[in-house]
Parts: C-alpha cells; sequence; structure tokens
C-alpha cells in the first residue's frame, strides 16, 4: 500500500490519474463482450430453467406434494426440480440462513417452490405452467404499518444515542422549538440491465463449475456448495463481468447459481438460469422502503440541538443484508450536521415480500433523506433559507458522529460548499428564481444546495480485506487476478492501470482476469464501494513484490542499487537514467529481457497480494467505534421547474462538486458520479414500487416501473472533482466513488420542496408534504397542499 | 443479417428476432425488458421508405421474425469493419480506430459502463447517424439537428446518459466513401410474400401459421377465410403480449409487406393516413401538416417504437391509454374500414365500442385514418406521466377550440381524453356548454367540476382515481392559459438542437 513516501522504486504513475475509457468498451460497443447468459451457445446440451412461481404472498404447501405428472408428459420437459433432489442443505440465506431454496411455507408472491427443467425454454415454461402445487394460502402482512402493528420484525431495535445534555428527551424538553414529521421512502428496484443470469455444468474434473452473474462469487461458491453438501474446493464459480449490479447480486445471485448447480449435479448436463425482467422483478429483493418518524429540537437560528428519529424498513421475507443496512442509515441520518443530541433507532420489519437488498448506498440514502428533511423542515420553520440552516449546522474539525467516530477532514464540507455555491452561481440564480416565480403563477422553479458524508469500509468490519494474484509470464505479458467483479463500475480498469504501474509496463501487456474463486479464495463482495481500495491495494502490493524481486535480478544485470532502478513504460531504468537521458538505452532493460532472466534466475514471477483496512471496529451494543476508514464528501445543486397544473417537472440544472480524493480515473469516476446521481434522481422522482393488496407487485416491468430516460438527463450537467484531496490512508491517495453520489440527488427532492413551496400564497406557512418519490402526482399534491394552506396527506398507493 | 444470408427453418411463427438472433449465436443483442421499454436489443433495419432506403432501429425483442423475413438487418456485431466475433472468446477486437464513427464516439467519450445496454445504444445511434445526413437541407443548412429522443427508448441505468449525449452530439458527418452510406443509393426490392408454419407444437399447442401478404387484397382474403387469425402490424403492442403473458394465436397475419396500408394523401380538405404507415414515418411524411400530431409524435412512446407502431395498430388495439385516439378524436377524425365485401367510414368516436373493443367486424381490417385538414383557433396535446419521454400516459389529453374572433365566444369545442375511462372519450356535454359561452377564465372555472366529475376513472400504478380525476380538468385549464399566455407552459420535452457540422473522421478499413 502506498504512503505519502513512496517506496524507493516505485515509478512514476503513467497510468494513474489517466482519464482512459472503460478496459472493456471496445467490446461494449461492438457486442463482443459477453456476459454470463451470451455463453449459452457454447454449451449446445445445456437445459433451460423455469420457476413454478407461487401465487400467494404466505402459504403452506408440501415439497412431496407436488404434482409433476402433466409437466413431465409435456414433450421437452426433462425433469422438475423440488427439495427431494437437494444432497445438501435446502437453504441458500446469506446471513441467517432463512431462506429456503425450495420453500413448505411461502413467504411472499412470486416466491419459486419448484423449477422445471427443459430442453428448451419454451418446454420449461410450459412445464412450470403445468405443475400442480396445493396451496393452504395464510395471512400476509404487506405493508409497513401493518407489520409495525402486528409486531412483525426482523431485528431488535437498533440503536445509537448520543447526547451533550443527558438524553434525547431532555434535550428536546429543553430546545426553544421542536417540530414532528412523518415521511414514508419508497423503494427501488435495481433494473440492471441484465437480469440475474446463471450457468453451471461438471467439469472435466468432475466438479462444479459455475458462470454467476454475481458481485459476491465466494459467496456464491459457498451457497452451491452448501446446496449440493460439497467442500468449497469442488465449486468454481466465475464472475466474467455483470450487465449492472448496484447491490442487486450481491447475495441475490445465490439462488438463482444454487438452482443451476443443482439441476447440473441432477441431469449431469449444463443448466441454464436467466430470469427474464418479470421473473427478476418479482423474484429479487430490492432497495428497502423506510418509515421514518421524527422529532427535532432547534433554536430560532434553525441550530438543530435535539433530533429524534425512528426508522423502520420494510425486509420482506427474510433478514438477507437487512440489519446492516438499517445500521447504515443510522450511521448516516446525521450526514454533514453536527447534532448535539441525537436517538436515532432502527428495526427491520418482516413482510411477506421479496427480501429487500443491498442496494447502492446500502441504506445510507434512506436516513440521509430523513434528516435532510428534518432540516428542510426547521429551515421553513424559522423563516431562513435552507442553504443557510444546512450550512450552520455542519460538522467543523474535531467534531464526531454520534457514534463516537472523529469527522476526519470536515473541513471539506465547507470548502465544498462554498466552492460549489461559487461555481454553480448558487445567490444570483436564486434572485433569478425568485424573480421567475414572481411572474409566473402557474410555473414555479426551486433551486437548492445539499451536502453528503458518506462512511467508507463494510460496517461488518471483517469483510474489509481482500486479495490479488499476479502472475508475470517469461514474455513479459501479465495477468491481474483479483477478488473484486466487474458491473460496469470500472473496477478492473482501475487495476489495470494500479497494476501497469505497478510494474511499470504498458496497458496492453496486462490482462485483466475474470473473476473467479480459483484464484483468489474467500473474498468479500464488491460492494460498500469498497472494491477499489481493498482490491486495488491487493494488487498494488502483489506488483510490489513481483517488482522487488526483479528488480534485484535487474540490478545485478545493470550494476546498480536495486533501489535506484525505475520500472516504467516497459523498461527498467536507474532513476538517473530516465526516458530522454541520452545514456537511457544503453543503462536500461527491456521488461520481457528482464522477465526472460529472472526466469532462468529461478525467480518466482508471481505474487498474491493481501490488504485489510486498519483499525476498524464497531460496537453495537453500545452504539460506539469507528465503522468507516475515512468519509467522502460531496454537494450538489439542483433547478428544477414544476407545472402547477400537473406536478410534472424538469431537472434543468446539476452542478456537482465531489470528493474522490486523488482520481485514479477521472473518465470512469466522473460516470460513477453522473451515473449515481441520476439513478439516485430516479430513485427520489419517478421510481415508483407499487405493491398490491395481496402482496403482488404491480410495478413487474419496464413499461409500469420508471427509470429515468436521456430525457430526464439535465441539459446543463456540470461535475467537478475536489482538488487537493488526496486521501493518505487509502492506494493511490483515492477514495471510494460508487455510492456517495447517489446521495447528492436529494438536492432534486429538496429543489422540488422549495419550487411546491413558491405555489403557497404568501401568507401561507404550512410545511410542505411532498411524497417520496416525489412522482409528478406526488408534487402535484404537494402543491395542492400548500394551495390549501394546510398538509394535505394524498398517496397514490392507499 | 450482416451482410450474410441467414436461412429460417422450423420456428415458431411467434419466434421474436431477438431469441432468434441469440439463439443463432448474434449475443450482441440484448435483452433487458422484452416489452419494447428498454432498447437494450436495438437492431438495424434497411427498410424501404416513400424516400428509398432508410436505416431504422427497432425493438428486436417486438419484431416477429416473420415480420422481416427477406429484409437487409445489422446487429451490433455488423457495424465495425471487423464486427465482434460471432465465436465466443476472440482474442482481439478492432481497434478504436476501426471502430465506427458512433462506436468509437462512445468508446472515447465515456458512453459505456456495465455495457449492457450499449449495443442497443450504438444500433439507435447508427441509424441516426445516417438519419440525420438525409435530414440536411440544400440550403445548405450549416448544422445537423439533434433530436434528444432518438435514444429515448435506450434505457441506460450506469452512466446517467450526459456521455451519451456527448458521443451523439460530437458525431460529424458520414464519409463520402462510407459504405452503409453508399448503400442507401442502392436499390431495395420491397418485402415480398412470406410464410411460416410450425407443426405440433409441444403442449397441445397444434399447428401455428404466419402469412405475410403482399396486397391488401391477399390480406383480405386469408382474413376471410380465417376470421379469427390475429392481425399484426408493427406489432410493438402484440407482442408485449406474447412475450409478457406468453400469448399465442393459432394464425398471424402481418401486414408488414402490405403497401396499400401504407399510403399517405394529402389533400387539400383531409389528410388520408394509411393504417400502417410507421409513426417516424408519418411524422417524417407529414411535414407538419397536422400540427397537434407533431405535438403529440415526441411523447408517444419512443423513435423505437415509432418506428415500428403504426396508427392503426394505435387504434385497434384500442387501449384506453393509447396516444393518438385523444389527439384525433379532437380532431374528429374517421376511420376506413376494409373487408372483402368493400369499404365503409366511421367517425372515430364511434370506433371504441368498449374495453379494448372496436367496431370492426369479422373479415375486417382498419385501412386508412382521414383527418380533417381544418384547423382549430385554439389546440393541443398533453400527456400526464412519470417521464416526460417513453412512458404510458396516466391522462393523456387534447383540446381543440374555435373561436369567434369578433365576440371570443366559443363556436366549437372537442375535449378528448384518454386514461379516464375503458375507452378514449370525449367529453361531450362539457363540449356542448361550451359553445357560445366566452373563452375566459370564468368559463373555465365555472366547467371545471363538470369536467372532474365527467368520468369515473381508476387507480393502478401509474396514478390513483383522485390524480386522474384532478387532471381533467387542470389539463383543460392549462390549455386555456397557454391559450391566453401563446406559448406552452411547464416542462416540455428536451428541444432538438442544431450542432456545427463537423468534418468525417478518418477511419482505418473499408466500411460494410
Amino acid at each position: 500500500m502506498s504512503s505519502s513516501e513512496p517506496p524507493p522504486n516505485v515509478p512514476v504513475t503513467p497510468h494513474v490519474g489517466k482519464a482512459l475509457p472503460h478496459e472493456s468498451a471496445v467490446g461494449h460497443v461492438t457486442g463482443a463482450a459477453h456476459y454470463t447468459d451470451d455463453l449459452l451457445p457454447r454449451y449446445a446440451d445445456a437445459l433451460h430453467a423455469w420457476p413454478v412461481q407461487s401465487p400467494h404472498a404466505h402459504a403452506r404447501l408440501s415439497q412431496a406434494a407436488i404434482d409433476d405428472a402433466a409437466a413431465l408428459a409435456i414433450e421437452g420437459v426433462v425433469t422438475v426440480l423440488t427439495v427431494a433432489d437437494v444432497p445438501g442443505a435446502n437453504e441458500v440465506g446469506p446471513v441467517a440462513h432463512d431462506e429456503a431454496l425450495f420453500p413448505e411455507e411461502v413467504m411472499h408472491c412470486g416466491q419459486a417452490v419448484a423449477w422445471v427443467l427443459g430442453e428448451t425454454l419454451e418446454a420449461a415454461k410450459l412445464g412450470a405452467a403445468a405443475v400442480v402445487v396445493d396451496y393452504e394460502p395464510l395471512p400476509a402482512i404487506t405493508t409497513m404499518r401493518q407489520a409495525i402493528a402486528a409486531e412483525s420484525f426482523l431485528t431488535e431495535a437498533l440503536v445509537i444515542e448520543s447526547g451533550d445534555s443527558g438524553d434525547v428527551e431532555a434535550a428536546l424538553a429543553a430546545a426553544p422549538h421542536t417540530l414532528e414529521g412523518e415521511l414514508e421512502i419508497g423503494g427501488q428496484e435495481h433494473f440492471y440491465l441484465e437480469t440475474q443470469a446463471a450457468i453451471a455444468c461438471w467439469d472435466e474434473a468432475g466438479e462444479v463449475f459455475v458462470h454467476s452473474s454475481t458481485q459476491h462469487p465466494s459467496e456464491t461458491q459457498e451457497v452451491v456448495a452448501r446446496v449440493l453438501g460439497l467442500h468449497r474446493n469442488r465449486v468454481t464459480c466465475q464472475s466474467l463481468r455483470m450487465g449492472g449490479a448496484f447491490g442487486g447480486k450481491e447475495v441475490q445471485a445465490n439462488p438463482v447459481a444454487a438452482v443451476a448447480a443443482l439441476g447440473a449435479h441432477k441431469t449431469g448436463r449444463p443448466v441454464r438460469v436467466r430470469y427474464d425482467r418479470q421473473l427478476d422483478m418479482t423474484m429479487t429483493g430490492k432497495r428497502h422502503p423506510f418509515l421514518a418518524r421524527y422529532r427535532a429540537g432547534y433554536d430560532g437560528d434553525g441550530r438543530i440541538v435535539a433530533f429524534d428519529l425512528q426508522l423502520y424498513s420494510d425486509g420482506g421475507y427474510s433478514l438477507d443484508l437487512s440489519k446492516a443496512i438499517m445500521f447504515r442509515a443510522l450511521f448516516h441520518c446525521d450526514n454533514c450536521y453536527r447534532i448535539p443530541n441525537l436517538r436515532v433507532v432502527g428495526r427491520v420489519l418482516r413482510t411477506h415480500k421479496t427480501s429487500q437488498t443491498a442496494f447502492r448506498g446500502f441504506g445510507g440514502p434512506q436516513g440521509m433523506v430523513a434528516g435532510e428533511d428534518m432540516l428542510a423542515r426547521v429551515a421553513q420553520a424559522v423563516g431562513k433559507p435552507a442553504h443557510e440552516v444546512r450550512a450552520l449546522n455542519f460538522y467543523a474539525e474535531g467534531d464526531r458522529t454520534p457514534y463516537g467516530q472523529l469527522v476526519r477532514d470536515a473541513e471539506r464540507i465547507p470548502r465544498i460548499w462554498s466552492g460549489l455555491m461559487g461555481s454553480a452561481d448558487f445567490e444570483a440564480r436564486r434572485a433569478a428564481v425568485a424573480e421567475f416565480n414572481a411572474s409566473h403563477p402557474h410555473e414555479k422553479r426551486g433551486l437548492a444546495i445539499t451536502p453528503v458524508k458518506f462512511g467508507i469500509s463494510f460496517t461488518t468490519s471483517f469483510l474489509n480485506q481482500a486479495g490479488a494474484l499476479v502472475l508475470v509470464y517469461q514474455d513479459g505479458s501479465v495477468q491481474v487476478n483479483h477478488g473484486g467483479t466487474e458491473m460496469g463500475q470500472g473496477l478492473h480498469t482501475k487495476m489495470l492501470q494500479i497494476a501497469a504501474d505497478g510494474l511499470g509496463v504498458t496497458l496492453d501487456q496486462v490482462r485483466l482476469m475474470p473473476t473467479r474463486t480459483d484464484k483468489v479464495p474467500n473474498t468479500s463482495a464488491t460492494a460498500a464501494s469498497s472494491g477499489s481500495d481493498l482490491n486495488g491495494a491487493a494488487v498494488e502490493r502483489a506488483c510490489a513484490q513481483i517488482r522487488e524481486r526483479m528488480a534485484e535480478v535487474a540490478g545485478r544485470r545493470l550494476q546498480v542499487p536495486p533501489m535506484d532502478l525505475r520500472f516504467a513504460g516497459g523498461r527498467v531504468f536507474p532513476f538517473w537514467c530516465a526516458p530522454g537521458h541520452p545514456d537511457h538505452g544503453a543503462s536500461s532493460l527491456g521488461f520481457v529481457e528482464l522477465a526472460q532472466q529472472a526466469y532462468l534466475e529461478r525467480v518466482s514471477l508471481f505474487a498474491a497480494g493481501y490488504y485489510r483496512t486498519p483499525a476498524i471496529h464497531y460496537d453495537e451494543a453500545a452504539g460506539r467505534g469507528k465503522p468507516f476508514h475515512y468519509f467522502a464528501y460531496g454537494a450538489a445543486v439542483s433547478e428544477v421547474e414544476v407545472d402547477g397544473f400537473t406536478g410534472q417537472f424538469v431537472l434543468r440544472r446539476v452542478d456537482i462538486l465531489h470528493d474522490v480524493g486523488s482520481s485514479i480515473s477521472p473518465l470512469i469516476d466522473r460516470g460513477q458520479i453522473e451515473g449515481g446521481f441520476i439513478q439516485g434522481m430516479g430513485w427520489l422522482t419517478s421510481e415508483e414500487l407499487i405493491w398490491a393488496e395481496d402482496g403482488r407487485l404491480a410495478t413487474r416491468g419496464a413499461s409500469t416501473y420508471k427509470l429515468p430516460t436521456l430525457g430526464e438527463c439535465p441539459e446543463a450537467f456540470h461535475v467537478e472533482l475536489l482538488p487537493m484531496a488526496a486521501e493518505p490512508a487509502v492506494v493511490k491517495g483515492s477514495k471510494a466513488v460508487g455510492e456517495p453520489p447517489f446521495m447528492l440527488a436529494i438536492s432534486v427532492r429538496e429543489a422540488l420542496r422549495e419550487a411546491v413551496a413558491a405555489f403557497a400564497a404568501e401568507s401561507n406557512a404550512a410545511p410542505v408534504e411532498l411524497g417520496c418519490p416525489s412522482t409528478p402526482e406526488a408534487v402535484y399534491w404537494a402543491i395542492e397542499g400548500v394551495r390549501e394552506g394546510r398538509a394535505k396527506q394524498v398517496s397514490a398507493a392507499e | 443479417m450482416n451482410g450474410e444470408s441467414l436461412e429460417v427453418e422450423g420456428i415458431d411463427p411467434h419466434t421474436t428476432l431477438l431469441d432468434f438472433l441469440r439463439d443463432r449465436g448474434l449475443v450482441g443483442t440484448k435483452e433487458g425488458c422484452a416489452e419494447g421499454e428498454c432498447g437494450a436489443c436495438a437492431v438495424v433495419v434497411l427498410r424501404l421508405e416513400h424516400e428509398g432506403p432508410r436505416y431504422v432501429a427497432v425493438n428486436a425483442c417486438l419484431t416477429l421474425v416473420g415480420s422481416v423475413l427477406g429484409a437487409e438487418l445489422r446487429t451490433v456485431e455488423g457495424l465495425s469493419p471487423q464486427p465482434g466475433s460471432r465465436s465466443a472468446g476472440r482474442a482481439a477486437g478492432p481497434s478504436v480506430a476501426e471502430l465506427h464513427p458512433v462506436q468509437r464516439a462512445m468508446v472515447e467519450l465515456g458512453g459505456s459502463q456495465c455495457g449492457y445496454c450499449t449495443p442497443g445504444f450504438v444500433v439507435s445511434m447508427f441509424a441516426e447517424y445516417y438519419r440525420r445526413e438525409a435530414s440536411l437541407t440544400p440550403s445548405g443548412e450549416p448544422g445537423l439537428r439533434w433530436d434528444p429522443e432518438s435514444v429515448a427508448g435506450n434505457l441506460c441505468r450506469c452512466t446517467g446518459y450526459r456521455p451519451i449525449r456527448e458521443a451523439m452530439r460530437s458525431l460529424p458527418l458520414a464519409a463520402e466513401d462510407d459504405g452503409f452510406r453508399a448503400r442507401l443509393s442502392q436499390p431495395l426490392a420491397p418485402l415480398g410474400e412470406a410464410s411460416l408454419v410450425r407443426e405440433d407444437v409441444p403442449g397441445g399447442g397444434g399447428t401455428r401459421r404466419l402469412h405475410r401478404p403482399a396486397s391488401l387484397a391477399g390480406a383480405l382474403a386469408l382474413l376471410a377465410e380465417e376470421p379469427a387469425a390475429k392481425l399484426i402490424a408493427g406489432g410493438t403492442d402484440l407482442v408485449v403480449e406474447v412475450n409478457q403473458r406468453d400469448r399465442r394465436w393459432p394464425t398471424l397475419i402481418a401486414l408488414e409487406a402490405v403497401d396499400e396500408l401504407r399510403t399517405l394523401e394529402l389533400g387539400g380538405e383531409e389528410i388520408r393516413i394509411g393504417a400502417g404507415l410507421n409513426l417516424s414515418e408519418l411524422e417524417h411524411r407529414l411535414g407538419g401538416a397536422l400540427p397537434l400530431l407533431d405535438e403529440l409524435f415526441p411523447l408517444f412512446s419512443s423513435r423505437l417504437i415509432r418506428n415500428r407502431a403504426t396508427l392503426g395498430g394505435n387504434l385497434v388495439n384500442a387501449s384506453p391509454i393509447g396516444d393518438s385516439p385523444p389527439a384525433l378524436l379532437a380532431l374528429d377524425a374517421r376511420v376506413v374500414l376494409a373487408s372483402q365485401r368493400g369499404e365503409r367510414e366511421l367517425p372515430l368516436v364511434e370506433f371504441f365500442t368498449g374495453y379494448r373493443q372496436t367496431a370492426l367486424a369479422p373479415g375486417e381490417l382498419l385501412r386508412a385514418v382521414i383527418v380533417p385538414r381544418r384547423a382549430p383557433t385554439h389546440a393541443h396535446f398533453y400527456k400526464v406521466s412519470k417521464r416526460v419521454l417513453d412512458d404510458i400516459s396516466t391522462v393523456a389529453a387534447a383540446f381543440a377550440v374555435d373561436l369567434d374572433p369578433a365576440s371570443n365566444t366559443v363556436t366549437r369545442a372537442r375535449l378528448a381524453y384518454g386514461g379516464v375511462a375503458a375507452t378514449p372519450v370525449r367529453a361531450q356535454a362539457v363540449e356542448q356548454a361550451l359553445v357560445g359561452r366566452p373563452w375566459t377564465a370564468e368559463t373555465v372555472a365555472e366547467l371545471a367540476p363538470q369536467l372532474r366529475e365527467s368520468f369515473t376513472p381508476l387507480s393502478d400504478h401509474r396514478g390513483s382515481a383522485a390524480y386522474r380525476q384532478a387532471m381533467l380538468a387542470r389539463t383543460f385549464e392549462k390549455f386555456f392559459h397557454e391559450t391566453q399566455a401563446g406559448r406552452r407552459l411547464g416542462p416540455q420535452p428536451p428541444p432538438s438542437v442544431v450542432l456545427p457540422v463537423l468534418p468525417p473522421r478518418p477511419q482505418k478499413g473499408a466500411n460494410a
């Protein structure tokens, strides 16, 4: 791992920090980049699997009584998988082991109870429709309010509490002013363009090989081994690349792979499982819907003195990662604000829905939306501009979070804030918006700025480890294996840059290998934005070992102390003979020649690199610790225009200033920021999950669930990376970038709030009751609410 | 296909082009949604249009193989000089400089992240690349028009679209020696007759057929013979049923090759639109003759869909949330129904008889739509939806009023809606109440409660009944205020922009 003082023979970094296209970009644009299901034509004798889905949200059935006679009579149907076929454990839960692969108690509408294997997909589908299952329907809990009433919980209450002045109740009682709020926050479908997919076969060694579109090959391997009753060394899992994942393939890829592997086990033939969009939406978990209830105490200036927040999340039927997700919500309700007295209590509800799961931000966004909702209301209550109230409450250098972690680099919050206010021309545009609103009775604009502080690390501390395996061949070509998976985020691109610079070779000398469990074992999911931090450090360490060994060889050859050698551009040379120096040619050695020489001298040319994040810990019971290695910061300004007749709106302009440390790959990082922002905007505006009363998901396809299109991308979209922001404790001084920008989209919601408020008569100070997501309909009702001068909550779903 | 002939045999007539391609190893074309919303499956069809051959991008997931038998197609693998390999595992692809300019721009500007949607974007952009050239005027307009909605039928979950937009805008004119461009000036044979038959469908499916007649007489004869046969034109709605609800029909009659259904007659009094004309071509050929439809087109689904969808299809499927019926109702359109017994005309308002039911008799098909050319004093189209582009209406509305200029009173009013009843509807009582009244805010305010109560819409995943009811009146109020303000109010679809023409970039290797 790098520190601020580079080790002796670290060369310049011609690749790290350079704006390079995605390493597979040419494959993407030509169609040559393959995804898991694209491998199907290679398996001519593959069988296709299709599930028998429960029409009930909650029901009992007998696996033994599943009647497959009619299905098996259909031409092309090969077999029907039920619990009787499972040689190992009928259990695929990632943490709590509470998910049956073949259930006898159906826990959500659309759950697979059996799987049909067919020679063709058509046969499998016809077979699935012909399987007869005798369900005994049971009462189902399908809303959060029902779950609260029924005390249907998946966790205990998780608590963080801290107070300057004793307890929160006392602080609230002593506060000059208080207010209360309640907010339902919608979930979000991942809608990775590539749906869940796996192909499993018995390989030539008689072991299971699984191609899986998974963010977590090691866990997919473990679950397959668990279901088949094998040791993990008999299962190999490969994740070639994913067509998007966003957390949705962190654990939910596991049952897909398990079914494929089980089918291959039973039939001896390759088995392909690929969800279509409707299966994916009805069978896999989503971002958790939340219910937030809060009380806040504040002074006349809008300074927060106390915040008492109750969070409920809709976990669906099983635990999945819901507990850690709730913890992250707790960790982020403070966002960038020092709240002297805070109590946040979170509890995961069990409902009869898909098991909700990881999704970019991992609970952080929901906690942050609740906190920002509170601040906006306080601003309105004290009659001050929201941006002033936000800035008034910022953390300062030396402050600690409610869970006791020092807010390191807190000065970046005001630095970003004032820098962005300037570059976005905030004050002048605020005046222009006010002028526009005064002269336009039917259209109103809103302008808002919101900050982000996001903690980086898995909050489950032991997950913060990674490995890499770097192989140098005699011809100087290099293979890089690491535990991280590529889902479009550009991880492999960054790893190539780090490896090329680590060995001083050119990019085309290095190949990034598909992620496989037989190369690097016991890896963590590529998640929590940590892929590049963890794997990058491991790759760098592996390269450093090989470089040091090669430097010994080169030193002998060139008669130069190894520590004085530099590796760059595919050559090795003493630092005083850099390229351009007249003696460079004569005093240097090609990397290819050196690799050959090292081999002849019997010097090992491969190395494993290993990294663990130092000094992180968290005590759940005490609600104290240092769960994060560091924080990533950012802020965004959004301007919207709202149609007072329909509630439809347009995002006119966005300005972002974001802290990525020293960027390893600026084109990749900018892509993460922009993409995260638009995805966050989708969550907060057009993307609405609606379940019917019986627990059936009503929005089960692209025609009913609305992601942003190019039409929602603001015409003016300015993104800058915070300069002078090197993070000394991370590889190449970089910072994680996957998740933090997602929450910059809260500025859109707050801009909508500003615009809605502008429809109110001047005398009317009713708070803006803005539903979340703020669909045109939700905005319309919020406008109607302020027009009528009263808070009015009308929900489309109710 | 990509310059080679593909034989088609033994497939089910319901097989989509997407499934067919992927089965043949052309896996660059992806499935993202299988309902024409995401564009990951886009492929290029070389189609004979009024002005000659044109590249059009279509959703392979909603295109039946039978519809494109005999057509020239290109997938993403066939767009660069060294197409991506069909046999998996090929080592090195083309270099960046060898890529098609569209592909190259996407690479260099960071237009791909996970890459799964990218082939579809590339295909949409490819078609637009050559379409833009065709839209250049001889007057030497120094720019190229770029329609943001030309790629609005492609969803990307990773990039946030900004780099894709930049890539699109950075594109130069096609080079003189561009082989794809040269192909457009060579002749293209029209689609002829074709058919597919599959016997002994498993699960007791019997025999399934697809017929593609090449004349109206042929189509009517087939329909007379088998009145229960399902007609398929663009298929953008029907194939959703195939993919999402596993619907199958014993006999399909594809209207793709019936030229009589693709006519457009621009008369002085009225415009007669062939029911089988796809909406993109209709938009282009109308050339602004029906301004209300020009408001509708950019909001009607996406370019990928409009490249296949027909006006006739949008009327015959009789969905209450179709977008064209309100506009056509407001314009007093009539429909021409044809069968072997002859033709008859019907006002559109009488065509819709119930939820997804029409006045079409057995053996009859919709031949044409006749739209009077008279211009109302004011007419606008409104679409209330979650997204501006590529969405389905929560409520759609089209209003047309004629005013007596002397008295500012209403002489004629048409208030048409979609999404508020079992069929597209007109608020006829309010229309009558408006006649003779002054065109003022007071009139609108007085009639708003009646308008709100005109229909009893339902709640669904697109919107609540209360919101829809509110929109009945609010859209009309908005219409009134727009007539007063002299401009459209509220957010509009992103406008087309004219960008400087960039010189062609050198490209290694020969094209096509």
